[in-house]
C-alpha cells in the first residue's frame, strides 16, 4: 500500500476532468455518424500520429515495461522494441493499401476483398475477442492503481474507469476521442520525461550502478525455462501483432488518403521511439533504488520509485505526475478499444446510426467490465502481449496475404483465421487458467506466436491453393484499388 | 480556399462535397474504383502496369523487412552464442542496453522513412508512366 500524497489525488482528478472537458469540447463537432466513427476522415498526420500513439501507449507501456525491466533485465527491452517495430511492419504491408481500400476495420476489409459475409462475421468475432483481451488487463491495471493511490478496493477502480470511458465514448465517438488521445500522448510523455530527468539529476552515478550486476546481462528470458525461443516468440507477436489490432487499424481510416496514412505511421514511429527511451531509464532507476519489484508488484514499481528515491515533497509530486500519466494511459487506450468495439458492434449487429453507436458503446464497455471483475490479475504487459499474439495469428496473415497475394480465397482466409485464432486463444486462456499444469511448456502457452503465426500463414496459403477455382473474379480490380495512387490521372 | 470556379462568385462560400460514409454495407459493395484503375485493369497492358506497381511496392517492403529481420532477428541469437558481447561497454553502457534501449528506435524510424519515400517514388513513377 502506497501512502499517497494529496497531490496524487489532485493530479488524477485533473487528468480525468481534462479528459472529459476535451471530450466535451470535441463533442461539439461530432454530429454525423461519420464524425462518430471516423472523425469524417479529416484528421491530419500530425494530430493523427499523436492520437495513435496516445491510444497505443497503454498502461502496459507506461507502467508495465519498467516493471518487467526491473524483473527480467535487458530481455524485457524487447517489449518496447517490438511494440515500436510493429508499426514498421504495419507501414510496410498495410497502412496505405488498407486506407485506400476504404475499410474501417478488418470485417470491412474482408467484405471488400472477398465479398464474403461469412468471413466478415468470423472477422467480427475475432475483432471483439482481441479488443476485449486487450481491454480486460487495462481495467485490471486501473483497479490496481486506484487501489494503490486511494486505497479503494480494486473492483471500484475497474467499474469507475470502465464506466467513465464508456460514457465518454458514447458522448463523442471518434471525433472527440482523437483530441483526447492526442492530448494524452503529450501528457504521458511529460509524465515519463520529467520524473526521469529529476531522478537522474538527483541520483547521478547511482543510475548506472545496476548495469554492473548480472541482472544487466541478457539471456534471462521472461521467466520461462527457454529464454531464446521465448524472446523470439515475443518479437514475432509484437512485430506482426500491431497490424492486426483493430483499434489501431480503425485510426488509419481517419487519414485523408494512402500517402497520408504512410506519413502518419512514420510519425508514429518517431513519437513511440521518443517515448520508449524513458521507461527503460525508469526501469534502471527502479532497479538502482528499489532493488527488485517492490511490495506492490512489478506493475507498480514506477509509483513506488519517486518517493523511495527522493524523500519529501519533490518525490511526492513526481509520484503524482506518474500516477496522472498512468491514469491517462488507462483512459486513452480503453477509450480507443471501446470506440473500435462499438464501431464493429454498431455496424455489424445493429443498423449503424448514431443511436446504435451509443448502444453499442455501452455493450462494448460493459462486457469487459464484467470479464475484468470475474478474472484474476496478471502482469498487465503479459496479457497485452497475449492480445498481440492472437492478432498476429489471425489478422496479420489475413491482411498481408489479402493485400499482396491475388490467390488467397475466402475459404483459405477463414481456415487460417479459425486455426490461428483458435490455437492462440486456447493457448493464452490455458496459460491464464492453468499455467502450472503444463510445466515447461507454460511459456509457450503464454506466448504462442512462434508456433501459431506460421500455422496461420501456412493454412491460409495451402487452403487457398487447394481452392484455387474460388479466387474472386474481380480480384485484379480490387488489388488495383488497394495499390494505385489516388492521383492517377484519368486518360 | 479553393479558387472560385466559373459561374461561382468568389464571396460565395464553397461547401465541401458531401461524402457518404458507409461502414459495413452488407450488400456486396459496388466499389468506386478510380477511373484509371478500371482502364488499367481492363486492358492487358494496364493489368501488367498495375502488377508491376504492386511488385515494386512489395519489393520495397521486403527489402526493409529483410534489413530489420537481419538486424533485430540476429541480436538474441548473437547474445546467446557470444555472451561476452553483453559485457562490452560503449560509453559506459553495456552493448545490449545501448542497442535495444536507445539505438533501436532511431533505426526503426529511419527504416520507416526510407520505405515511405521509396513507396511514394514508386507511385510517382507509375503515375508518370500512365500519363504517357
Amino acid at each position: 500500500m502506497i501512502v499517497s500524497h494529496p497531490a496524487t489525488l489532485i493530479a488524477v482528478i485533473l487528468v480525468v476532468v481534462a479528459t472529459v472537458a476535451i471530450g466535451a469540447y470535441g463533442q461539439r463537432f461530432a454530429r454525423t455518424t461519420s464524425d462518430f466513427l471516423v472523425a469524417s476522415q479529416s484528421v491530419g498526420p500530425g494530430w493523427n500520429a499523436a492520437a495513435i500513439s496516445g491510444e497505443y501507449l497503454s498502461a502496459a507501456s507506461f507502467l508495465g515495461i519498467a516493471g518487467l525491466i526491473v524483473q527480467f533485465g535487458p530481455d524485457a527491452l524487447w517489449y518496447p522494441v517490438g511494440f515500436t517495430a510493429g508499426y514498421l511492419a504495419l507501414l510496410l504491408f498495410v497502412a496505405a493499401p488498407l486506407r485506400r481500400s476504404g475499410a474501417f476495420t478488418v470485417p470491412d476489409f474482408a467484405q471488400i476483398r472477398w465479398q464474403s459475409t461469412k468471413l466478415r462475421k468470423l472477422s467480427t468475432a475475432a475483432v471483439l475477442v482481441i479488443l476485449w483481451l486487450y481491454l480486460v488487463p487495462q481495467l485490471h491495471g486501473a483497479g490496481l492503481i486506484l487501489h494503490a493511490i486511494l486505497g479503494v478496493p480494486a473492483w471500484t477502480g475497474i467499474v469507475v474507469v470502465g464506466v467513465a470511458v464508456t460514457a465518454n465514448v458514447m458522448a463523442g465517438g471518434m471525433r472527440s476521442i482523437t483530441l483526447v488521445q492526442a492530448f494524452q500522448y503529450w501528457l504521458k510523455l511529460a509524465a515519463v520525461v520529467i520524473p526521469t530527468i529529476c531522478l537522474v539529476a538527483y541520483l547521478r552515478g547511482r543510475t548506472l550502478e545496476p548495469l554492473d550486476t548480472d541482472w544487466a546481462q541478457p539471456g534471462m528470458g521472461l521467466g520461462g525455462p527457454l529464454p531464446l525461443p521465448e524472446v523470439y516468440s515475443l518479437v514475432i507477436a509484437t512485430f506482426l501483432g500491431t497490424m492486426g489490432l483493430p483499434h489501431v487499424l480503425v485510426r488509419f481510416y481517419t487519414n485523408v488518403d494512402g500517402p497520408a496514412a504512410r506519413r502518419t505511421t512514420v510519425h508514429v514511429l518517431g513519437l513511440l521511439g521518443l517515448f520508449y527511451l524513458f521507461p527503460t531509464i525508469l526501469g534502471l532507476l527502479s532497479r538502482a533504488v528499489l532493488g527488485s519489484p517492490g511490495p506492490n508488484g512489478a506493475d507498480l514499481v514506477l509509483l513506488d520509485l519517486p518517493t523511495a528515491a527522493i524523500p519529501g515533497l519533490v518525490g511526492s509530486l513526481l509520484a503524482a505526475l506518474i500516477a496522472a500519466g498512468a491514469v491517462a494511459a488507462f483512459l486513452s487506450t480503453s477509450s480507443g478499444l471501446v470506440v473500435a468495439a462499438a464501431g464493429v458492434l454498431s455496424t455489424d449487429l445493429l443498423r449503424g446510426r448514431v443511436r446504435d453507436f451509443r448502444l453499442a458503446a455501452m455493450l462494448a464497455g460493459i462486457i469487459p467490465i464484467v470479464l475484468a471483475l470475474g478474472t484474476v490479475e496478471l502482469d498487465i504487459t503479459r496479457v497485452v502481449g497475449m492480445a498481440f499474439a492472437v492478432a498476429a495469428s489471425t489478422f496479420c496473415p489475413l491482411l498481408v496475404l489479402g493485400i499482396w497475394w491475388r490467390g488467397i480465397t475466402a475459404i483459405g482466409a477463414a481456415a487460417g483465421l479459425l486455426l490461428g485464432g483458435g490455437l492462440s486463444l486456447t493457448a493464452v486462456i490455458l496459460s491464464i487458467l492453468a499455467r502450472d499444469v503444463f510445466g515447461d511448456l507454460g511459456w509457450l502457452l503464454a506466448q504462442p506466436a512462434v508456433v501459431t503465426v506460421p500455422i496461420a500463414f501456412a493454412t491460409m496459403v495451402l487452403v487457398s491453393l487447394a481452392t484455387k477455382t474460388r479466387v474472386p473474379g474481380g480480384v485484379d480490380g480490387i488489388l488495383a484499388r488497394l495499390h494505385l495512387p489516388a492521383s492517377t490521372p484519368t486518360g | 480556399m479553393l479558387p472560385a470556379g466559373p459561374g461561382m462568385s468568389a464571396d460565395q462560400p464553397i461547401r465541401p462535397k458531401r461524402v457518404r460514409v458507409v461502414l459495413a454495407d452488407r450488400r456486396p459493395a459496388p466499389m468506386p474504383i478510380p477511373a484509371t484503375s478500371e482502364i488499367s485493369s481492363q486492358t492487358d497492358v494496364g493489368r501488367l502496369l498495375v502488377r508491376g506497381l504492386i511488385r515494386a511496392q512489395l519489393a520495397a517492403a521486403l527489402r526493409i523487412v529483410g534489413i530489420a529481420v537481419l538486424i533485430f532477428g540476429s541480436i538474441p541469437a548473437l547474445l546467446a552464442v557470444f555472451p561476452a558481447l553483453g559485457r562490452v561497454l560503449v560509453l559506459g553502457i553495456p552493448l545490449p542496453w545501448l542497442v535495444l534501449g536507445v539505438l533501436a528506435f532511431p533505426l526503426l524510424y529511419l527504416l520507416g522513412r526510407v520505405f515511405a519515400r521509396q513507396a511514394e517514388r514508386n507511385e510517382r513513377e507509375f503515375t508518370q508512366m500512365v500519363q504517357r
